[in-house]
């Protein structure tokens, strides 16, 4: 199952979903993001991946509109990223579960359905796509770890967003979540959302359409699974990003 | 909880006071002590209550999320002013039934005066426990906020030692602290039948407190952050 690469689409000359130039983030007194520029069409699935700290969750801040950057620009959907019209057609899942363990499931996607502006039939919908309606009224306190991350993409799907940014969803769940929760995302796709996936688990990257690679603030790589593959002569995609890696840091010391 | 605490303290201090000599003719020690209390109640639960559930908020991460919503800020204070208010509202209610009903409390103005005093002192509550939620990293720290917003407004209000007694530098510093007008208006509204200038000009500068914290609090909630 394979969504069509950003290349393709942004050739048609459609407006790309996320425009990020020349960006540069900084946190504390390091430089978080150095120099990124990257297109992002609509309607993929766009997989950021890098090992932890590398400023994955800093650019999709940054995107959300929550970063405060030092230099460069963000455009999502046409508007400056953060801006009044995008809050309802952008939704975040942080990297933990941002629910609130003292409401039910249900409670929770009403809640944030009342927030977005949308009715409680969005927060039925949420639910039910999130595989959790056989839990619809049990506590979030007493939920698993899995079942919580999804009670937070379901907060976030309520607002039937054009774009998703979703943070490292399926770090700690067990294999077959994780499978069920990329055929959620493949679904939610479908329906002409964008996503933005990271991860640090290179294994997940078959199903993204697009790669973004990251590494120390800097972006590596804008391909495809398969591009990579050709491109690094790698079978694993574990092994191509190592390899990608190494020739970075082999140019930058030439 | 909530409810029915205050109204069980004020019971305990009117046991307390039963024994206690007061001369005839002035009014009972209690009557000082519980119309002090109602309006003390409000603003200590709920400066506790607001800072702790939004602090939650704001280290859970919820806080973040929600400004990516297209809730506005102001939206956010008001709706947890409106809601801890209710809460204020029902408490207050009932520590004033019990007082006037079953304690015997009696004013010389309108007990509804006291409880509009009161529910202002909570509103003041909620608002300083949102400014003080942005400095306290955890709720432990926001509990210790207490103490150190709280207790000294209490200790210069003029309940333990009248204002005016007070060193002058202490009386310049309760000058500027908001309890020292809430106490002042339930002690205006205790001794007098009518509303009196003083005490119209204390809720007046209580509110203004109020307001200047809730709109502190909103300058701390921050869309983008470093």
């Amino acid at each position: 199952m394979m969504s069509s690469s950003s290349d393709e689409l942004l050739r048609t000359g459609v407006e790309p979903a996320i425009e990020v130039q020349n960006l540069r983030v900084i946190r504390g007194k390091r430089v978080a993001l150095e120099d990124i520029s990257v297109q992002i069409a609509r309607g993929t699935i766009t997989g950021l991946l890098g090992p932890s700290g590398c400023g994955k969750t800093t650019l999709m801040r940054s995107i959300v509109g929550t970063q405060i950057i030092a230099e460069g620009t963000v455009t999502v959907l046409g508007h400056p990223a953060g801006s009044a019209e995008l809050r309802h057609r952008v939704g975040y899942v942080t990297q933990d579960p941002t629910i609130y363990n003292d409401l039910r499931i249900i409670d929770n996607a009403r809640y944030f359905a009342a927030l977005y502006g949308t009715d409680s039939q969005a927060a039925d919908e949420a639910v039910s796509a999130v595989g959790l309606d056989d839990h619809r009224t049990a506590l979030c306190s007493n939920l698993s770890g899995g079942q919580r991350t999804r009670v937070s993409l379901a907060c976030a799907l309520v607002a039937r967003p054009d774009l998703l940014v979703l943070d490292e969803p399926t770090v700690g769940l067990d294999p077959v979540l994780r499978v069920d929760l990329w055929d959620q995302f493949h679904q939610i796709a479908r329906r002409g959302t964008t996503l933005l996936v990271s991860s640090h688990v290179m294994d997940e990257a078959d199903h993204c359409g697009d790669l973004l690679l990251m590494r120390e603030g800097h972006l590596l790589a804008h391909t495809t699974p398969t591009k990579l593959r050709e491109d690094t002569g790698c079978q694993s995609l574990e092994e191509a990003f190592l390899s990608v890696i190494r020739h970075s840091t082999a140019a930058a010391a030439g | 909880m909530i409810l029915v605490v205050p109204s069980l303290i004020i019971t305990l201090m009117y046991f307390m006071f039963q024994n206690a000599p007061h001369r005839p003719g002035a009014p009972t020690p209690f009557n000082n002590a519980c119309l002090i209390m109602l309006g003390v109640f409000p603003l200590i639960v709920m400066f506790l209550i607001t800072s702790i559930t939004m602090q939650r908020e704001r280290v859970s991460g919820t806080l973040e999320r929600i400004l990516t919503t297209p809730l506005r800020r102001l939206d956010l204070l008001a709706a947890y002013g409106t809601a801890f208010s209710i809460a204020a509202a029902a408490q207050a209610t009932l520590a004033c039934l019990v007082s006037y009903v079953f304690l015997g409390l009696d004013t010389a103005g309108s007990p509804i005066l006291v409880f509009t005093i009161a529910i202002i002192n909570a509103v003041l509550g909620v608002g300083l426990g949102l400014l003080c939620s942005a400095f306290a990293r955890t709720e432990f720290q926001a509990v210790q906020f207490m103490p150190v917003v709280i207790a000294p407004q209490l200790l210069l209000c003029g309940i333990i030692v009248p204002r005016d007694v007070l060193p002058e530098w202490l009386q310049l510093i309760s000058n500027v602290l908001p309890a020292s007008y809430a106490l002042e208006a339930l002690q205006q509204v205790g001794a007098y039948s009518e509303p009196t200038a003083i005490a119209v000009r204390d809720i007046a500068v209580v509110i203004g407190f109020a307001v200047v914290a809730l709109c502190l609090a909103a300058a701390t909630l921050r869309r983008r952050t470093p």
